[in-house]
């Protein structure tokens, strides 16, 4: 029996041996408890290690009588942001405490939340660098470990290029961990930076900014209060954020609110809802263009608002009436009368808000799938208005930071792009000669009759993604394009089970000369290969040893404060980059504006550097001091609205958190921006328009073969106040002068124009004037800086400008995928996307034969993503013991297959294969399997517990989904396909 | 004297198990031992759903009717405790409890089950409030403190409620009227049928 789920005491005895190494695992009650006062905690779980310089890892209970200290910081699971209160007795972790003032959670907490203390406890954390010697893990001291990474580091420079050495970050970095990951990679002279949204949302990313200007959630969760119907596609909130699903229950109380759910899978939000909606895995865009369908030919759209707003419609409107409710039941399975109710209260019980997670953005049709969501929000008008718009939940706590900060394989920090506008900025403002990042990128040969790259070019040209990383290590050097293949990975905080093809991830991982592994627990790249030298570990501590800020999915940005210092031998993030930076020889150029106390930069510094260069996103009103008066003060911001009243001390009209945009210099009090592209507020109150990013015109063709010029600015809509009464381009310089705004400007601010603008100061854009002066004057007159332009329902420069449906590559329906066929093989970032030829291959081989399950994935609520962290807690540990697939009753029995029982799951690619147990449920309809994508340490059957470091195994082991998820990636990202595939699976 | 309650709304229950972890958190119960627990009905299908279940601190406990050495109290606040100095760790109390709160910390067929642990509402034990022993033998007193349990302050929907039986009931009579649909506990259909409504 799969011991949570169904009962929660049998489970009891397997995994005690495991849990009785842990300093609390001890199985008479009494004699644990016995062990208290300040000291117990952690001796035992060091067993027989000698300290010496280790700190001694405490998390004991707490001693009566004796003072406490309150540290506020955020949880650092997933994007809700929930405030953590830490109760600290001489240093040590003794209680957590309900954040009762935090306007996001209001006390509450999930399962990881409510555990964290024991992070910090970290009874299997690395506790010293190690490094593989021979095959043997070796304690090695921090000095050894970065000489000797750094010096390999070069010499591979040296013989492969910058490029072999690929920087995967974090999501669970800080903003000025992210920030500063990003410019040293931009020090080092790379663009290959990544981190989890490429797996996450970075096709949300793309597809919303190329929609309608910036790629995040428009409203919060806390706005979901103020929704009418709430519709979650691909999203399991219950399990995924489950502290979200207070806000949207009590809305859903409070307005009797439509919550309906569109998922292959009845999972435990759908539980809740008032309408659940199956439909088949990968056909999210056929499904969007039924409900369009239904919405255009009864005229329920908003017809103002698409005029006055949206560029294109009509092109959506001439693909949707191809989705005939049979054509849409056919390939969606979804029946024609419900699919018609649910576009019917879409539409009609307004405000409606669309949530989307991995279910809608792990696809190789991922972009496509989220510019589908957003044209089905824009046909019904629900963005930018309380209630509405497209409320994507992230899933890390600072993966909407990293993804700011441009750990991406395409952007500088704050999406300036790679172009060289871009990096003169940046240049400018870190006060570094542009010259010296072109010096630092590798030139690239001419290969197999592609053409050669100068530096420049190439520092203009994005990155490998991280879910391809091992095709650029395995493939031949003439395949991918840049000097040399991979050698070696610099990889902070990232499980190693995240993406699919793990069998051909091991094998790239046994040829890499380096792997460096920080992170505060060994993951899975650790364990997983039989690599033998050139590996490290470094033990980097948690953001709760640490300090700085956070952006919550809703863009809201929470500082942190260290709550203990780091345990063990670990470091901070910042203080590891630092090193790194020195030894390569460049700390000083990255360092000059940024203070350092005992190597460990500051913070708060990092922090003004951002706010000094992060115009284009508006990360530059939130300086360090506002964001600690915001913690201070969480008790005066409105739940629903999320802002304090104008006469409260410190936070006056100020949104919770200063969500970006927050506009300008800190001085001029921005309030942050709560609701995106919202016309019906002042933008002195965080009002906005879609951006005008794409132009003023477009040159459309016209059936006849002309073209004609389409206006891409609004009409007729604008900000309340605004001087400007109908659509403008963004700022410049010249526009100002235009407008004859220019005379508010101060004269240091056009000394700053001029001087930037060289010869052409009329050309300066709002977005790089560093004295933020255009900005300034903007708000003065009611306009927005980035413009007021239209949404583009269609995307002329992506791949399928009008999202089309696409079958996923290993599709179950071979007779659709004729019709349907995925897009053509092409070469994106430096390699071969072979999407269709394998899923031809796949097709005429007859895969869907002998594998006639459609396999999916997801989230349980006690772990997250890779589950390394979580896995090693034992409070979660025990709640979830054993890695599961869940099967249709149909399937079983037809199998053979008993709940609880062994199985094994193969997969079509690589004759992969994992075993794991049973759950027989109605949860998954028939011919489709899910498993939750958490675990690791067996590999295809073996236990790999042996291969971690001694006491750093996490206490819950088992197979990876990615060992049998197959190819697959979107064109634009790179996202793989983690959601569609084919297995089988057999009683084992 | 108030009446200290547990109420879980299931229509809010998402069994999202902090309030498990919650209570591990607090008082640092070892693996294998679940003061608190999620159960869920009808798992995987339309109508499922979860109720948070611990020591219900019943008005006429059975597990204090059945002991044979009689270790259980009745607080003032009407929490039901044990002394885990008087505990003989028979059993008695698991057979006679409807909800399955005793529990031991070992387990097999001949083995002494040791002393009994259930949840203490966050209340402590007989011993002096914020005592060592007090702590070491049943966690943190956070009513003593004048904090309720942990479990239902952390509850990430706010459906586990604990509190003053009379506030906590006018608190769930609210959000009844509210939702205008049935009631969110789970066997009100059992036991009112379809046809009352609230």
């Amino acid at each position: 029996m799969l011991t949570k789920r169904r009962d929660a005491v049998s489970g009891r005895a397997r995994l005690q041996g495991i849990a009785a190494g842990l300093a609390s695992g001890v199985l008479d009650r009494r004699s644990f408890l016995r062990r208290s006062g300040l000291a117990a905690g952690g001796v035992a779980a060091l067993g027989g290690l000698t300290l010496g310089s280790v700190r001694k890892a405490e998390a004991g209970p707490v001693v009566a009588n004796f003072k406490i200290d309150r540290k506020k910081n955020i949880c650092t699971h997933c994007s809700v942001g929930c405030s953590v209160i830490a109760e600290v007795q001489n240093g040590v972790w003794v209680g957590q405490e309900p954040a009762w003032e935090s306007p996001i959670n209001r006390g509450s907490h999930c399962a990881k939340g409510a555990s964290v203390r024991e992070l910090v406890h970290g009874d299997r954390r690395l506790k010293y660098p190690m490094k593989l010697v021979n095959g043997e893990w070796t304690r090695v001291s921090w000095d050894v470990a970065i000489n000797e990474i750094t010096a390999k580091m070069g010499e591979i420079r040296d013989k492969s290029g910058a490029d072999s050495v690929y920087l995967l970050g974090s999501a669970k970095f800080s903003n000025e961990g992210a920030y500063l990951f990003r410019k040293f990679a931009a020090f080092w002279g790379t663009n290959s930076v990544d981190h989890q949204a490429r797996i996450c949302h970075s096709t949300t990313v793309a597809g919303v900014a190329n929609t309608w200007g910036y790629g995040a959630q428009t409203n919060s969760y806390n706005d979901i209060r103020n929704s009418k119907t709430i519709i979650f596609m691909g999203s399991n909130a219950a399990e995924a954020h489950p502290v979200s699903l207070q806000h949207v229950l009590t809305g859903k109380e409070t307005n009797r609110a439509n919550m309906i759910v569109l998922d292959p899978r009845f999972t435990r939000t759908a539980a809740h809802a008032t309408e659940y909606v199956r439909f088949r895995s990968g056909t999210d865009i056929a499904v969007i263009w039924g409900m369009l369908h239904h919405i255009f030919a009864n005229g329920w759209e908003d017809k103002t608002f698409i005029q006055q707003r949206v560029y294109g419609m009509d092109q959506i409107r001439a693909e949707v009436a191809k989705w005939t409710p049979e054509e849409v039941e056919r390939v969606t399975g979804i029946p024609g009368a419900q699919l018609k109710k649910i576009a019917e209260t879409f539409a009609k019980e307004r405000p409606s808000t669309f949530i989307w997670c991995m279910g809608g953005t792990q696809h190789t049709v991922g972009t496509a799938n989220v510019r589908a969501y957003c044209n089905l929000l824009l046909a019904t008008g629900n963005v930018g208005v309380y209630g509405g718009g497209a409320n994507i939940f992230r899933g890390h706590c600072n993966v909407q930071g990293a993804t700011d900060f441009g750990l991406d394989i395409t952007n500088l920090p704050l999406y300036y792009g790679l172009v060289e506008g871009a990096w003169r900025h940046w240049a400018r403002v870190w006060d570094v000669p542009y010259d010296y990042f072109v010096s630092r990128f590798d030139e690239v040969p001419a290969k197999a009759g592609r053409p050669a790259r100068t530096r420049k070019e190439n520092m203009e040209t994005p990155g490998i993604p991280s879910t391809r990383w091992f095709d650029a290590t395995s493939f031949a050097a003439d395949d991918v394009d840049q000097r040399d293949v991979l050698k070696a990975m610099i990889i902070f905080g990232h499980g190693g089970n995240t993406v699919p093809r793990m069998p051909d991830m091991v094998k790239a991982l046994e040829k890499l000369e380096l792997l460096v592994v920080a992170d505060p627990h060994p993951t899975t790249f650790a364990a997983i290969s039989g690599r033998k030298n050139g590996t490290y570990l470094l033990p980097i501590c948690t953001q709760f040893e640490t300090s700085g800020s956070r952006t919550a999915s809703n863009r809201s940005v929470q500082w942190g404060e260290q709550v203990v210092k780091p345990i063990f031998e670990s470091k901070d993030d910042y203080e590891v980059v630092y090193r790194f930076a020195q030894k390569l020889g460049f700390a000083e150029a990255m360092f000059k504006n940024i203070k350092v106390e005992n190597n460990r930069p500051v913070p708060e510094d990092i922090l003004r550097e951002i706010n000094r260069g992060g115009w284009s996103t508006g990360y530059t009103g939130q300086s360090p001091e506002r964001l600690k008066a915001h913690m201070r003060n969480q008790d005066k911001f409105d739940l629903v609205t999320l802002r304090a009243k104008a006469d409260t001390p410190e936070v006056g009209g100020d949104y919770y958190g200063l969500p970006w945009p927050c506009w300008g210099k800190p001085e001029i009090r921005h309030p942050g921006t709560h609701t995106l592209y919202n016309t019906n507020l002042h933008v002195k109150d965080g009002g906005g328009t879609f951006r005008a990013r794409f132009g003023v015109v477009y040159p459309e063709k016209q059936p006849d073969g002309s073209t004609k010029d389409v206006n891409l600015l609004s009409e007729g809509s604008y900000t309340l106040g605004s001087e400007l009464t109908d659509g403008y381009p963004e700022f410049t310089y010249g526009v100002l002068k235009k407008l004859g705004w220019d005379k508010d400007l101060t004269q240091d601010e056009v000394a700053t124009i001029t001087r930037i603008g060289g010869g052409n100061p009329d050309a300066v854009g709002w977005a790089i004037d560093l004295s933020g002066g255009i900005i300034r004057v903007c708000l003065e007159h009611g306009a927005i800086p980035y413009g007021n332009g239209k949404a583009r329902a269609v995307a002329w420069n992506l791949p399928d400008p009008v999202p089309v449906h696409r079958e996923p590559i290993y599709t179950p329906r071979a007779d659709l995928a004729e019709k349907y066929p995925t897009r053509p093989d092409g070469r994106q970032f430096r390699m071969m996307n072979a999407g269709l030829t394998v899923q031809k291959t796949a097709i005429e081989k007859g895969v869907a034969k002998d594998f006639p399950i459609i396999l999916t994935s997801g989230r349980l609520v006690e772990y997250e993503g890779g589950g390394e962290e979580t896995r090693s807690n034992k409070w979660l540990a025990e709640l979830q013991q054993d890695m599961f697939v869940e099967i249709n009753p149909a399937d079983a029995a037809a199998r053979g297959i008993s709940d609880g029982g062994w199985v094994w799951v193969t997969g079509p690619e690589n004759q992969s294969k994992a075993r794991m147990k049973a759950l027989v449920t109605e949860r998954v309809g028939k011919g489709v399997a899910f498993m939750p994508f958490h675990f690791a340490g067996w590999f295809q059957g073996v236990d790999q517990r042996g291969n971690y470091p001694k006491g750093t195994d996490p206490i819950v082991l088992g197979e990876s989904v990615n060992t049998i998820t197959t190819y697959g990636y979107d064109p634009v990202t790179g996202m793989h396909e983690g959601k569609v595939t084919l297995c089988q699976i057999k009683a084992a | 004297m108030a009446r200290m309650k547990f109420l879980c709304d299931a229509d809010r229950c998402i069994e999202c198990n902090a309030c498990v972890t919650a209570c591990k958190n607090e008082h640092e119960v070892p693996w294998g031992i679940n003061r608190r627990r999620v159960v869920t009905i009808n798992d995987g299908k339309p109508g499922e759903r979860s109720v948070s279940m611990a020591c219900m601190h019943c008005t006429d406990a059975p597990c204090a009717a059945v002991c044979p050495v009689s270790c259980f109290y009745t607080t003032a606040d009407a929490v039901v405790l044990h002394s885990k100095d008087l505990c003989i760790g028979c059993g008695y109390c698991f057979y006679a409890c409807p909800f399955g709160a005793p529990q031991y910390p070992r387990v097999g067929n001949f083995g002494s089950r040791g002393k009994m642990d259930k949840c203490t509402y966050c209340a402590g034990g007989p011993e002096d409030d914020f005592s060592t022993a007090e702590y070491e033998k049943y966690g943190r007193n956070r009513l003593a403190e004048g904090k309720l349990p942990l479990c239902a302050e952390m509850c990430s929907t706010k459906s586990l409620l604990a509190g003053d039986g009379d506030i906590i009931a006018s608190i769930y009579k609210e959000r009844v009227m509210k939702r205008g649909y049935g009631s969110g506990a789970w066997g009100w259909k059992t036991a009112y049928k379809e046809t009352v409504s609230v």
